[in-house]
């Protein structure tokens, strides 16, 4: 198919050329567009360094100065017009794939969540508990030399003042409001509301004991304007990084997999993030629940997308064919029906099709089978029938509208010259007209299969997998295909969700994609040298 | 700690009002505070303390806003409604909170809490003498190990939706319900004896729940304080089986009563069309069957068993995120803005859904149809808020389909059933 090459002219030889000045307007433009990048940038930099995030703060910054390096200075045209597409590629896909790789390696999902820091905050914080029938306290927040007290009022009128690590202690001339709340007391500065808010993080560490006895508890607030008689049930101990259960005295230490557990068993509620290795990977090949199901799903995947594949293209290309005819009327509004399907959402498709194919109360049923009740979705094999024809509906127009343009760019003569040699439509098309086709669709054949294989929305909206297979614990059915699995495995059912496995899971189907979309390129290779 | 984070938060402020003075080109000193005075309000806006940030839905945004407005008149801070699509916001809550970027306040159902507190989310919130203002199931749902995480502001639970022009007398038990139903079928004047929306792929054992709890087969036994306790799955009771065997008798094989083509939304239609005396759902479909003109009595659920018919109550409520940096600002105004009768009546106002606030329900239950479902959610149980919950779900579902359709023997298919969900739970 290749023509010769155009004679190559010799390019200018390269010397200190006098790169040409920008125009004004151009410079304007350059002016303006860096600045806002440069804006956004410094924006984001700030808001890094408040997070502690110094690693991305760093490449942020790299990368900022690399931006204005390779758009001031002069020259390195190509630079210019890579880097944005570039910047993006790197942000929306090197970077997602980094991260899924490396949450694969985690432990990440429920009751995982966060930093081990967090956890502890979490746990200390449900640990706290209200002492049972104790009083509410009003409070006032008072200051003296930049230390926060309560000055409470007791339910009886008695007024007390203390602070973290000062027993509450009984004073008498504290002066009161109209309510009986005290609200000033000599030496102390009362906060008003705004500078309550303003000191918010000290004034919620506030914790005032009781009493000497701390079996008592201390005195907490959570608004600033009452206070409440809290005794944790929990502490924990940062030295020996244990939390001990102030009734039972059972002690929980870290188990090493981002939980506090006791010695027979019993987990605290919050756990953290911690890396796992290859766990995820081994659970993927030896869990019961996944393991089993997933050969029948596996095979499922396969047949599914290379279904939907040859069945959309065959669709597609017969209809490109007949709206090909030269002489055929309104081939327009043909074409515009044909491609409606391929406007609509596919998730949205997928959720009124459900609708349709209901046995009694559905359109298809009603219509086309006069009332009888066939099971469309809940038969196992009538369910992967209904999935492959939506999907048709959902594909072909796409097919369509790329064999419609392969058709029109194949050249005339080759036709003309076998319709010459009285070659019959039939064969002019198996052996002229499609292995031309697929020289150019044939890649995106492979694209599709590649799609199809991750075809979540029509399968999650239509049968989400359903009918459940009998023989198997996990919530897996008959349609489910890998990636629907995963999601079901990962987030569906069972105790939370699980994003370090559902990340393993999806790398391992990125491979299976990946090597079958390999070996398919290296036989569209083969296809091309044909001519 | 403190320190640097102090430090970088006047860096960072000092940054920026540089550059926007920069910007401006404006160098006038205004902004010096006067020495002496205290230094709070400028640390107030520092500390971006002035905002609260809330996840909200479309639909009740608008009720929030009034008490947003009068929170700002009172104390300078402003609430931000930042409407959510609801379908996905728990599972952003969950992630986005310990990034920084989660908002401090939330609503949502009080289910939640479970999921919540095992990622370490929420926070704590002491209502103090409040929570005696609230009903006693909202207080008990929103509870959990001991302490209280949201404040509730409304119960919502299902009842029994009766067509009057089509059966006159209320009926105590599922099976008078029958007799009633198909007796206004056999006469002609309806399609269906009973409706109930199940999801063809799920079925619905939320809507299921009170005939098996009528029957003595609860998902978890509760505590005395009427909490969960996760590691006694009741489902298994002897009665389990004998609630099999009757969702066989009803379903598809059998009485036809429960049908699972029946979606929610065509169960809705049917009922509003007059085509069925009675309708098993919540207080959002009423609206919807009154407009159609359906001439509505709420009755008590129906029993199967010898024991009361509870449903699973639903409380809706505001949860405060656990790393909100303005935890002082969100208690105050979910302590003692969102719990008072003008916030919460302004909240059913928008949703219809039963007030949390005795106060506020009584003035509610005005409506007879507020306070029939009232009364029935009184008699109800909290929705297990225990994350073990999500193991429960999926194989309850799958299971009361196939027996709603007839597929599976009934006695085999419950035990497997229970099996399954007691290994999920012990492997989560």
């Amino acid at each position: 198919m290749r023509t010769t090459e155009p004679p190559r002219t010799l390019p200018p030889k390269r010397s200190r050329t006098r790169y040409p000045t920008d125009s004004i307007g151009g410079l304007l433009a350059k002016i303006i567009l860096l600045g806002i990048v440069d804006a956004f940038a410094v924006y984001v930099l700030i808001v890094l360094f408040m997070q502690e995030k110094w690693a991305v703060l760093l490449l942020a910054a790299a990368v900022t100065l690399l931006i204005n390096w390779i758009y001031l200075r002069r020259g390195g045209l190509p630079a210019k017009y890579l880097a944005p597409g570039i910047f993006f590629l790197l942000v929306f896909q090197v970077f997602v794939m980094i991260f899924s790789g490396y949450v694969a390696f985690t432990n990440y999902g429920d009751g995982h969540n966060s930093t081990k820091e967090d956890a502890v905050n979490a746990i200390q914080l449900s640990a706290q508990q209200r002492v049972p029938d104790s009083p509410a306290y009003r409070i006032s927040i008072v200051e003296q030399d930049g230390e926060f007290s309560f000055l409470t009022t007791n339910p009886d009128g008695d007024v007390s003042i203390g602070t973290t690590g000062d027993p509450l202690e009984e004073v008498s001339d504290a002066a009161t409001d109209s309510t009986g709340k005290a609200t000033e007391l000599e030496g102390y500065r009362t906060l008003q509301f705004d500078e309550v808010l303003a000191n918010q993080a000290e004034i919620l560490e506030v914790t005032v004991p009781f009493s000497d006895d701390p079996d008592d508890g201390t005195l907490k607030t959570s608004d600033g304007s009452t206070a409440y008689v809290y005794s944790p049930t929990l502490v924990y101990d940062e030295a020996a990084d244990t939390f001990t259960n102030t009734q039972t005295g059972i002690v929980y230490t870290d188990s090493g997999d981002g939980t506090f557990v006791s010695e027979d068993g019993e987990e605290l509620g919050t756990g953290w993030k911690i890396d796992v290795g290859f766990a995820n990977f081994v659970k993927a090949f030896t869990d019961e629940n996944i393991r089993g199901p997933l050969v029948q799903v596996t095979l499922w995947t396969f047949t599914f997308a290379l279904v939907s594949v040859l069945s959309t293209f065959a669709l597609g290309l017969f209809l490109a064919n007949a709206f090909n005819l030269p002489n055929l009327r309104g081939k327009r509004i043909y074409r515009i029906l044909m491609i409606l399907p391929y406007a609509f959402p596919a998730f949205l498709a997928g959720l009124v099709w459900s609708g349709l194919l209901n046995p009694e109360f559905g359109y298809v049923n009603n219509t086309f089978f006069g009332g009888a009740d066939i099971p469309w979705l809940t038969d196992p094999l009538l369910a992967k029938v209904s999935v492959l024809v939506v999907n048709l509906w959902l594909g072909f127009p796409y097919m369509f509208l790329v064999c419609t343009g392969a058709l029109q760019s194949l050249p005339e003569d080759v036709n003309e010259a076998a319709r010459m040699d009285g070659a019959s439509p039939w064969k002019l098309f198996t052996t002229i007209k499609l292995p031309l086709l697929l020289v150019s669709v044939a890649p995106l054949l492979i694209a599709s299969f590649a799609f199809n294989f991750n075809n979540f929305n029509v399968i999650y909206m239509l049968t989400d997998g359903g009918p459940r297979l009998p023989e198997t614990t996990a919530n897996v059915g008959a349609t489910d295909i890998l990636i629907t699995m995963v999601y079901e495995i990962a987030f569906g059912s069972g105790v939370g969700r699980d994003y370090g496995l559902a990340s393993a899971l999806s790398i391992i189907i990125f491979f299976i994609v990946a090597a079958i979309s390999i070996i398919s390129f290296r036989q569209t290779k083969a296809l091309e040298e044909i001519h | 700690m403190k320190v640097l984070k102090t430090s970088r938060r006047a860096f960072a402020t000092a940054a920026v009002s540089v550059a926007v003075m920069a910007m401006t080109a404006c160098g006038s000193g205004s902004n010096d505070a006067s020495p002496g005075e205290s230094s709070a309000p400028s640390d107030l806006a520092e500390g971006g303390s002035t905002t609260l940030t809330m996840w909200v839905d479309a639909e009740r945004a608008p009720a929030l806003e009034e008490i947003a407005a009068s929170f700002k008149e009172d104390t300078g801070i402003q609430v931000d409604l930042a409407v959510k699509d609801f379908a996905a916001v728990r599972d952003d809550f969950i992630t986005q909170v310990p990034t920084g970027n989660g908002p401090d306040l939330i609503v949502g159902p009080h289910d939640w809490i479970g999921t919540f507190i095992e990622n370490g989310v929420v926070a704590p919130i002491e209502l103090g003498d409040k929570a005696a203002e609230f009903q006693e199931s909202a207080i008990q749902a929103m509870s959990y190990n001991g302490n209280l995480y949201g404040v509730p502001y409304a119960v919502e639970n299902i009842a029994l939706l009766r067509n009057t022009d089509l059966v006159g007398e209320p009926a105590a038990t599922f099976a008078e319900v029958i007799e009633n139903g198909q007796a206004v079928v056999e006469a002609g004047d309806a399609e269906f004896p009973f409706l109930v929306g199940l999801d063809p792929k799920q079925a619905d054992p939320y809507h299921m729940y009170p005939f098996q709890t009528s029957m003595g087969v609860p998902v978890f036994a509760q505590n005395d304080d009427g909490s969960y306790d996760p590691t006694k799955l009741l489902l298994g009771e002897p009665n389990g089986v004998e609630f099999a065997k009757k969702l066989v008798e009803w379903g598809d094989s059998g009485m036809g009563i429960l049908n699972s083509n029946i979606t929610g939304d065509i169960a809705k239609e049917k009922f509003i069309a007059g085509e069925s005396p009675y309708f098993l759902t919540g207080p959002w479909n009423v609206p919807a069957a009154q407009e159609a003109g359906i001439n509505l009595a709420i009755d008590p659920l129906p029993t199967v068993g010898d024991q009361p018919a509870q449903p699973f109550i639903g409380v809706n409520g505001f949860f405060i995120s656990s790393q909100s940096s303005n935890a002082l600002a969100a208690n105050e105004f979910a302590v003692n803005y969102l719990t008072t009768e003008a916030a919460q009546d302004a909240l059913f106002s928008v949703g219809g859904r039963p007030p949390a606030l005795t106060a506020s329900f009584e003035k509610a239950a005005s409506d007879p149809i507020v306070a029939a479902f009232g009364e029935i959610g009184a008699n109800g149980v909290p929705m297990p808020a225990v994350p073990e919950m999500q193991a429960v779900w999926a194989d309850w579902g799958a299971t009361e389909l196939a027996l709603i359709k007839g597929t599976v023997e009934p006695e085999e298919a419950w035990t497997t059933m229970v099996a399954n969900i007691e290994q999920k739970i012990a492997a989560g």
